[in-house]
């Protein structure tokens, strides 16, 4: 894994997750990004360990895999171009429920945590903005969970 | 390519009683996964081929068994070899399943509409399959890379429940590595060996690429991916009389005689399998059928 302050290379307004943004939030936010590329089986996050930081995926494939005691482990999803990791930065205790594993080589934009949090907590509206982004990735992933209980690839 | 007439069922040639099943013989039998095979059945002597249109299905009976309704998944233009990937599920698909080459199934139709790949030309074509969807539109493909220039983009998502799942293996490698069509595969779970996705088949909507405007999609699976794969697709900015899905229900008679597989004021084995998702999707919204 490579890393770098991002200067000069990739910009958060050009991530889905900021599209139509209006009012620079990704501008405000773009100075406290960390650019890091992944390669084929390196571990962007690991089951257990702290929640330290928001994860833009905007090249690659990334694989979220399970750890299961006296199984091998399962992949139950995977975040391509145009994702983000999770939440789990967001709430207490910040802490990974997942591991991360490059399928490809990936590159990102990462935004350390505390870095983040108070950068939302010191412009309410930005706050407001960035929930209101990252509730559908939510609740994407709830419904894609629930549609996955129903077996949808079954038949 | 000239839009193909409505092939005539073999059951339904001078003399011949469409009820009556005619006997081919299974050329060859692949297996593709642990439940499910393709059998390849050719003729007798004396029966021309059946030609048939992409989504079209026939009538396979195993004597002595019984009869079921089986998609149609080998290539139009040679319906010398008429392929069928058949799951093992229930009687006659199981006894299908071990249908050795060699031995004979009675063939009648064939049957049902089609996909309406004249109204394709000229537009962004989207081919979503679930589980045993693929075979239904394996046609389709065959078709549309025949005839490549006359289509825009062809985007395919093909999701199963595992790896393992997948049928038609070593051809969607060949699919995925074309330049002229994305060809995606996603699955529900997976081990470290799959470097593939994982994630549903609606999850890959929204990095599709095209023109919402201008494009056809035709959806083959459970009823509940077509369901949340239209739903994905009305988002991207397709409308519902732009996307098409096979339905599958209890066909019996297949000429719309029975009613068993009736939905509505449809039958799906006579108006059907293909129906525009305008039609019926408040069918597929019915509590009580």
């Amino acid at each position: 894994m490579t890393s770098a302050p991002s200067s000069d290379g990739l910009r958060l307004v050009d991530h889905r997750f900021f599209e139509g943004v209006k009012g620079g939030l990704p501008q405000r936010l773009q100075p406290l990004t960390i650019e890091r590329t992944y390669e084929l089986g390196d571990m962007l996050v690991r089951e257990g360990d702290i929640a330290d930081r928001f994860v833009l995926i905007f090249e690659g494939k990334v694989a979220l895999e399970i750890v299961l005691p006296d199984r091998p482990r399962v992949t139950i999803q995977t975040l391509g171009g145009g994702e983000v990791l999770g939440w789990s930065w967001l709430l207490p205790p910040p802490q990974w429920w997942l591991d991360a594993r490059a399928v490809k080589r990936t590159r990102t934009l990462e935004i350390p945590a505390p870095e983040l949090r108070a950068a939302l907590d010191a412009r309410p509206e930005d706050g407001y903005e960035f929930l209101l982004r990252l509730l559908p990735v939510v609740a994407q992933r709830l419904d894609h969970t629930r549609l996955q209980l129903m077996d949808l690839h079954g038949g | 390519m000239a839009a193909r007439s409505m092939p005539v069922p073999v059951s339904d040639a001078p003399g011949v009683s469409p009820w009556v099943p005619v006997p081919f013989r299974v050329e060859q039998r692949a297996v593709e996964t642990a439940d499910t095979i393709t059998i390849a059945l050719t003729p007798p002597k004396g029966v021309p081929p059946i030609p048939f249109r992409p989504g079209q299905f026939n009538m396979l009976y195993v004597f002595g068994v019984g009869e079921a309704a089986i998609s149609i998944a080998g290539d139009p233009t040679q319906p010398e070899n008429l392929f069928h990937t058949i799951r093992s599920a229930g009687r006659v698909s199981a006894a299908l399943s071990q249908a050795a080459p060699g031995s004979t199934v009675g063939v009648r139709g064939p049957y049902g509409t089609g996909w309406p790949l004249a109204e394709a030309k000229g537009k962004d074509v989207i081919l979503v399959a679930g589980g045993l969807g693929l075979p239904p539109l394996r046609p389709v493909l065959y078709e549309m890379l025949r005839d490549r220039e006359r289509y825009g983009r062809i985007e395919v998502i093909y999701g199963a429940r595992t790896p393992k799942d997948l049928v038609y293996y070593n051809q969607i490698q060949k699919w995925r590595d074309r330049t002229d069509l994305r060809f995606q595969t996603t699955v529900d779970a997976a081990g470290r060996e799959w470097y593939g996705d994982v994630g549903l088949v609606t999850a890959r909507v929204p990095d599709i690429r095209i023109d919402p405007a201008n494009a056809i999609a035709f959806l083959c699976g459970p009823e509940i991916m077509m369901k949340f794969t239209a739903q994905a697709l009305e988002a991207k900015g397709m409308t519902d009389g732009s996307i098409y899905v096979s339905l599958e229900r209890n066909m019996k008679c297949a000429v719309g005689i029975c009613g068993h597989c009736q939905l509505g004021p449809e039958f799906v084995c006579r108006d059907g399998p293909v129906f525009r998702y305008q039609d019926v999707r408040r069918f597929l919204s019915v509590r009580e059928l």
